[in-house]
C-alpha cells in the first residue's frame, strides 16, 4: 500500500469526522479527538489524564480544578451523540495513581451515567498501571477488535492494526505564511496513534523522532479543527 | 566646568573633604547637586530631573556620601545605609566603578558593592553577613531580598533608596514589583528617604506620585539645568524618499557617509530584522572597513557583551542597534545618533539622542532617516517637538495584580504577615494606592489556592493562616520554589542558532539565539540574514535552529513585523496637524510636498480632527482605506472589528492590512455606499471586542505572562528542568479551560487588562472612535490615492491575521493534500 493510495481512502464521515481504513477496519477520527469504530459501535478515547489539575495543585502549582469535568463533559457529548456499545479508555485515563481518589462526586456520577447500558474498558497506561478501583468497567492491558489491537503505548516494530495513545500527537500546520498547532491523529495506514483527550494534556509534535520510530515515512495527520477534522499531508507540517 | 548662572545662594556649603575634592578637579558643584544635599539634610524625598551629562548620578549619591563620611563611629557593624536600584545589571556595575573613584580619592571609609544576577555566590553570601554601606542592585534582586527571612533586620538601618533611570522603570510591571518592595522597605526602615533620578519627562508629577509613600507632595522636585538643545537633522536624501517601505535602503550610502564623518555613531532601528538588514547594507558599502557592529535582543548575551566591551574601549565606529541600547553605561565617544526609519515617539527619541555626547554644554547631534513619506512627516514632527522641548504624555500607573500575587508570596516567604497590616503596607506603593480590599483578598486567595470558585485545593494551599492569625508559606519547598521564580520579566523561549555539521546535520558551533517564532515565516532551505551573515535554514530541533552558511546568496526578507513601539499619540497629533496645514508643508522637502499636493488634488487632505476614508476598486476587489494615525496595534484591533461588521453587512471582506498610519480592508462587494458612521460606531468596543479578544493569540500570550509572573506556572522548577517551550503550550490549555469554567478568574482579568493596554490598544481605539464621530471624510475614488500606496504595498508582507485564521490554515493545508494526492 503506497501513501497516495491510503490517502485516497480518506473521506468525511456522514456523522462527522474523518473516515479512514486501518488494515481491514474502517475507523472515524472525530473532531473531539475520540476514535469511532462504526461497524462495531465502539468509541475509543486516549490519555484523558483526569485530575491532572489537582495533581499539580498538590505540588504547589494551582492549575484549574476544572479539567476533569471539562474532559468528561466532552466525552459525555460524544457518548450521547454516537451511543456506543463499548467505551474504551486507551490508558493514562488518570494523571496519577491517586487520581481516582481525588475525583469529585459529580465527576464520578457522570462516569456512572455513561457506563449505563454499555461496557467500559479501561486499558492500563504508564500513569495508571492498575486501572480504576471503584468505577464501573473492567481493566485490560490490550484489547483485540477484529484486525485491530488496542494498547496504550505503541510497541516498537510494525504491528499492522495497532491503535495506541501515549504520545499525545500534535501537528504544526503551515499555510498562508503562518502556522497553527493542533492535536491530531497520525497514521501510516497500518498503525494509528490517537491524540490526548484530556483538557490539560500537552502534545508532542509528530515530526519528533518518537513517531518516526513507529510509523512509515510521511504519515498522514488527521488534525482537529473547529467541529471538523482536516487531513493534512506531510508537506504542510512543520517542527515546533 | 559650568557657569554659576543656575546656582541659587547655597544654603549648605559643601563640607570637607567634598569641597576640596571638587576644587582639586577644577569643578564647582552644580546647583542641583547642592539642592539634593539640602534635601538630604532636611530628610525629604526628592525626584531629580536632569539631562544626561549633568552629574545626575553623583547628585543622587552626594547626600549619602556626606552622611556616611560624617557618621560617628559605632560599636555594632552597621547595616546597609544606601540602596541603589538600576534597571540594568551593567549600569549597577558601572555606577559601582564610578562611585569608587571619589570614595578612593577622598579617602572615605565607605564600602560600595554591586549585586546582580551575575554576582558570585561567595560575594553574595558575604554581602548578607557583612552588608556594604552602599549596595547597588536591580529590582529583581531587591524582590529576592524581600522574600528572605532576614529582610527586616537587614534593612532596618536603611537611610536612603536611590532609583536610577526611574522614567524607564515606573510605568511597567518591573516598576510595580519595585514599588511593592519599596513599600516593604518603608515598613522595615520608616526613616528611609527615597530619591528618583530621571531623564526629562512630560509630567514629573506622575513619577513623584509613583515614588512617594503618600502622594506627590511628599516628594520634592529638583531640576537640573537644561543641556544645550540637541541638533537634529532630517536626512533629505538625494534619492527621493520612497512612497512606502521600512528599510530606508535608498538612504544607506548617505548613512554610511554620516558614519564616516562621525567619531562614533549609534544607528538606532525599530526592529531586529531592520537591524540585520541595515547592518548588511552598511557592510556592503563599507569600503573603508570601518569597525561597525550589530546589537539586538536576538543575539546571544555573550555577543552583546562583546560589542558593549568594544564600545567601552572606543574600538567601534558604529553600532546598529535596537532599543537594547536605549539605556546603558556612558560611552563618552558617541557623537552622532542616527535614527533609521521613524522615531515613533518624542520621549524615546530624546532618550536615544542623549546617548550621544555626555557633556552638558555641547549639543548632541542626531540624524533622522525617514524610510517613506509618512515617516518624513513623522520625522519632521518629532524634530519640531524636540526643539520645543515637548514630550509624549504618560498615564498614571495602576499596579498589576499578577505582580502583587508574586509579592504577597514573597512576603509570606520572608515572615508571617497579618492580612490588614499587609493591605495597608501595599497601599503605600504608588501604583497600588487605590487597591481595594476585595481585590487584595482575591489576590491572597489566588496565592493560597489558585483563586478558584470550586474550592477543592484548600489542603494544598501555598500559604496558610496559623492559629496566631498570621499567614505564612506552608512548606519550605514552596519558599524555595518561589525564590527560583522571582521577577517580572518574562522573556520568550529562546532557540540556539547552530551551524549544522556533517551529513546527519548535528548541531555545531552556536552563533546566537533567536526567540521562538522569530523564524516562523521561513521554510527549510530558505536563506535569511542573522548576526550579520546570510544562512540557510536546515531544520529546527527541540532546542536548536540548524543552519549552514550561505554567503553571497540573496536572502529572503522575512516579515518586518512592524515596530514594537506604536506611534505615540502625541506625535500622531502633530503629524495630523502638520499634514492638514498647507503653510506647514514648506518645512518639508519638495517631493513630499508634491505628494501631499497630489493627494489633495486626487482625494482629500483631512482636517486635524477628521479621519479620511477612501474607497476604490482595484483588481477584482473593492478597497476601503482609512487613516486614523493611531499606531499599528490600535489599527489591527480596529480592522478585526470592522471585518466582523463588514461580514454582517454582507460585503464579503477578504483581508486587511495595517501600518502605523492607515488600515486597508478589501472585499468581494463594494463598500462605498455603507453607512460609515454606523460602521465606526463606538459600540463595536462592546460584544464584538469581547468575542474577538477571547480568541486572539494576543490574549493567550498575555495570559502566559500573567501565569508566569503570578506564580501559577513556574518558570523554573526545582524538580525537573522543564523548558519554557513546554510551558508555552500548556498555558494555552489552562487558558481555554479557565475561560470555559471561570471567565472572571483573577488571571483572566489580568490578561484582559494587559492585552487591552499593551497589545491591542483598546483605550486608544476608544479615543479615536470618539474623536471621529461625525468627522469621517469619505473620498469616493476610481483608483488608489497617493496616501494609500504605503499601506497597499504592505499586502502580502504581513501574516494572515488573527481570528479564524487557524481554521483557514487547516483548510488550505487540506487543499494542499488533495493537490499532493492528485499529482
Amino acid at each position: 500500500m503506497t501513501a497516495a493510495m491510503q490517502f485516497d481512502a480518506v473521506t468525511q464521515h456522514p456523522r462527522g469526522g474523518l473516515a479512514l481504513d486501518l488494515v481491514s477496519e474502517t475507523v472515524v477520527c472525530r473532531a473531539s479527538g475520540a476514535l469511532w469504530i462504526p461497524a462495531r459501535h465502539i468509541l475509543v478515547v486516549a490519555d484523558m489524564h483526569l485530575e491532572k489539575g489537582s495533581f499539580y495543585a498538590s505540588r504547589g502549582q494551582m492549575l484549574p480544578p476544572y479539567d476533569t469535568a471539562d474532559t468528561l463533559r466532552r466525552l459525555a457529548g460524544e457518548v450521547a451523540g454516537l451511543e456506543p456499545d463499548q467505551l474504551v479508555f486507551l490508558g493514562d485515563s488518570f494523571h496519577d495513581r491517586d487520581g481516582e481518589a481525588r475525583l469529585a462526586g459529580g465527576d464520578i456520577e457522570s462516569l456512572r451515567l455513561m457506563a449505563r447500558g454499555r461496557r467500559l474498558i479501561w486499558i492500563t497506561g504508564n500513569h495508571d498501571p492498575s486501572g480504576p478501583c471503584g468505577l464501573p468497567g473492567e481493566a485490560a492491558k490490550t484489547l483485540a477488535i477484529g484486525a485491530l489491537r488496542l494498547v496504550h503505548e505503541p510497541v516498537d516494530g510494525a504491528i499492522p492494526g495497532e491503535v495506541a495513545g501515549h504520545l499525545h500527537p500534535c501537528a504544526r500546520v503551515k499555510a498562508r505564511g503562518a502556522s497553527v498547532r493542533r492535536r491530531c491523529f497520525v497514521t501510516d495506514g497500518e498503525r494509528l496513534i490517537l491524540p490526548a483527550f484530556g483538557a490539560l494534556a500537552g502534545g508532542l509534535n509528530i515530526r519528533d523522532t518518537a513517531f518516526s520510530r513507529l510509523l512509515r515515512p510521511r504519515p498522514l495527520a488527521a488534525v482537529l479543527g473547529a467541529g471538523r477534522v482536516h487531513a493534512v499531508g506531510w508537506a504542510s507540517l512543520r517542527d515546533d | 566646568m559650568v557657569s554659576a548662572i543656575w546656582m541659587p545662594e547655597p544654603t549648605t556649603p559643601l563640607p570637607e573633604p567634598f569641597a576640596g575634592w571638587f576644587a582639586a578637579r577644577g569643578w564647582e558643584p552644580r546647583a542641583h547637586q547642592l539642592e539634593m544635599i539640602e534635601k538630604g539634610r532636611q530628610g525629604r524625598h526628592a525626584l531629580l530631573i536632569a539631562p544626561t551629562g549633568g552629574g545626575k548620578t553623583l547628585a543622587g549619591f552626594l547626600p549619602s556620601l556626606i552622611d556616611l563620611a560624617e557618621r560617628p563611629p559605632r560599636n555594632a557593624a552597621p547595616g546597609i545605609h544606601t540602596l541603589y536600584i538600576s534597571p540594568l545589571k551593567a549600569l549597577a556595575v558601572d555606577v559601582e566603578r564610578n562611585l569608587m573613584t571619589p570614595i578612593a580619592q577622598m579617602g572615605l571609609a565607605i564600602k560600595a558593592e554591586s549585586r546582580t544576577g551575575d554576582t558570585g555566590v561567595a560575594r553574595r553570601q558575604r554581602q548578607r553577613v557583612k552588608p556594604p554601606d552602599i549596595l547597588l542592585t536591580t529590582p529583581e534582586q531587591l524582590a529576592l531580598f524581600c522574600a528572605w527571612e532576614g529582610a527586616r533586620r537587614y534593612f532596618e538601618d536603611l537611610k536612603c533608596l536611590i532609583i536610577d533611570e526611574i522614567h524607564a522603570i515606573w510605568p511597567s510591571k518591573r516598576g510595580d514589583l519595585l514599588a511593592l518592595a519599596m513599600a516593604r522597605l518603608a515598613v522595615f526602615a520608616p526613616d528611609c528617604r527615597r530619591i528618583g533620578l530621571s531623564a526629562t519627562v512630560d509630567d514629573p508629577d506622575l513619577i513623584r506620585d509613583w515614588l512617594s509613600p503618600a502622594g506627590k507632595d511628599a516628594v520634592d522636585l529638583v531640576r537640573g539645568a537644561p543641556g544645550a538643545p540637541p541638533l537634529v537633522e532630517v536626512l533629505l536624501s538625494e534619492d527621493r524618499v520612497p512612497w512606502a517601505g521600512h528599510t530606508a535602503q535608498h538612504a544607506m550610502p548617505e548613512v554610511y557617509e554620516a558614519i564616516r564623518g562621525a567619531r562614533t555613531a549609534l544607528v538606532f532601528v525599530n526592529t531586529r530584522f531592520q537591524a540585520e538588514f541595515a547592518f548588511q547594507e552598511l557592510w556592503r558599502l563599507n569600503e573603508d572597513s570601518l569597525p561597525i557592529a550589530l546589537h539586538h535582543g536576538s543575539l546571544s548575551a555573550e555577543q552583546r557583551r562583546k560589542v558593549e566591551a568594544a564600545m567601552t574601549r572606543g574600538e567601534l565606529r558604529a553600532v546598529v542597534c535596537t532599543s537594547t541600547l536605549d539605556l546603558g553605561v556612558d560611552w563618552g565617544d558617541v557623537d552622532l545618533v542616527i535614527q533609521l526609519a521613524s522615531p515613533k515617539g518624542a520621549s524615546r527619541m530624546v532618550q536615544r539622542i542623549g546617548r550621544a555626547n555626555h557633556r552638558l554644554d555641547e549639543a548632541s547631534r542626531a540624524l533622522f532617516v525617514p524610510a517613506n513619506r509618512f515617516e518624513m512627516l513623522e520625522c519632521q514632527a518629532a524634530r519640531e517637538a524636540i526643539a520645543e522641548n515637548a514630550f509624549d504624555t504618560e498615564l498614571p500607573r495602576t499596579g498589576a495584580l499578577d505582580v502583587l500575587a508574586q509579592h504577597i508570596m514573597g512576603c509570606a516567604c520572608s515572615e508571617p504577615f497579618d492580612l490588614v497590616a499587609l493591605h495597608d503596607e501595599i497601599r503605600g506603593a504608588g501604583p497600588y494606592r487605590n487597591l481595594t480590599w476585595e481585590d487584595f483578598e482575591a489576590v491572597v486567595d489566588f496565592v493560597a489556592t489558585g483563586g478558584y470558585a470550586l474550592r477543592v485545593y484548600d489542603r494544598f494551599a501555598r500559604i496558610v493562616r496559623g492559629q496566631d492569625g498570621l499567614w505564612r508559606a506552608r512548606t519550605a519547598e514552596m519558599i524555595l520554589r518561589h525564590r527560583l521564580n522571582v521577577g517580572a520579566i518574562v522573556s520568550a523561549a529562546m532557540l540556539s542558532v547552530r551551524i549544522s555539521s556533517g551529513k546527519r546535520a548535528t548541531p555545531g558551533r552556536k552563533i546566537g539565539e533567536v526567540e521562538e517564532g522569530y523564524l516562523e515565516v521561513l521554510d527549510v532551505g530558505d536563506t535569511f540574514i542573522f548576526a550579520g551573515s546570510t544562512w540557510r535554514l536546515m531544520g529546527v530541533t527541540q532546542m536548536d535552529v540548524l543552519v549552514t552558511p550561505a554567503p553571497g546568496e540573496e536572502a529572503k526578507m522575512p516579515s518586518w513585523g512592524g515596530s514594537k513601539f506604536p506611534l505615540s499619540t502625541f506625535l500622531a497629533q502633530r503629524v495630523r496637524a502638520m499634514m492638514s496645514d498647507p503653510d506647514h508643508w514648506r518645512a518639508l522637502p519638495g517631493d513630499v510636498r508634491e505628494w501631499l499636493e497630489i493627494q489633495r488634488d486626487r482625494s482629500i487632505i483631512p482636517g486635524p480632527d477628521e479621519m479620511l476614508l477612501e474607497t476604490f476598486p482595484r483588481g477584482q476587489r473593492h478597497f476601503l482605506v482609512c487613516y486614523p494615525f493611531e499606531g499599528r496595534l490600535a489599527h489591527t484591533t480596529l480592522a478585526m472589528l470592522l471585518t466582523r461588521r463588514l461580514e454582517r453587512a454582507g460585503v464579503g471582506p477578504v483581508g486587511f492590512v495595517c501600518n502605523d498610519y492607515a488600515l486597508a480592508v478589501w472585499s468581494m462587494k463594494t463598500m462605498e455606499d455603507l453607512d460609515f458612521a454606523a460602521l465606526f460606531d463606538e459600540d463595536m468596543l462592546g460584544d464584538d471586542l469581547e468575542a474577538w479578544m477571547a480568541e486572539s493569540p494576543m490574549m493567550k500570550g498575555a495570559f502566559k505572562t500573567c501565569a508566569l509572573i503570578s506564580g501559577l506556572i513556574e518558570k523554573r522548577n526545582t524538580r525537573d528542568n522543564k523548558s519554557a517551550r513546554q510551558v508555552s503550550f500548556s498555558t494555552d490549555l489552562i487558558f481555554d479551560v479557565l475561560r470555559r469554567h471561570q471567565s472572571d478568574h483573577l488571571l483572566l482579568r489580568c490578561a484582559r487588562a494587559d492585552a487591552a493596554q499593551g497589545l491591542i490598544d483598546v483605550a486608544r481605539l476608544g479615543v479615536l472612535l470618539a474623536r471621529i464621530r461625525g468627522r469621517i471624510r469619505h473620498a469616493r475614488l476610481d483608483h488608489l490615492s497617493p496616501f494609500s500606496v504605503s499601506v497597499i504595498l504592505e499586502i502580502g508582507r504581513q501574516k494572515a491575521p488573527g481570528e479564524g485564521a487557524g481554521e483557514m490554515i487547516l483548510l488550505d493545508a487540506a487543499d494542499t493534500l488533495i493537490a499532493e494526492a492528485i499529482a
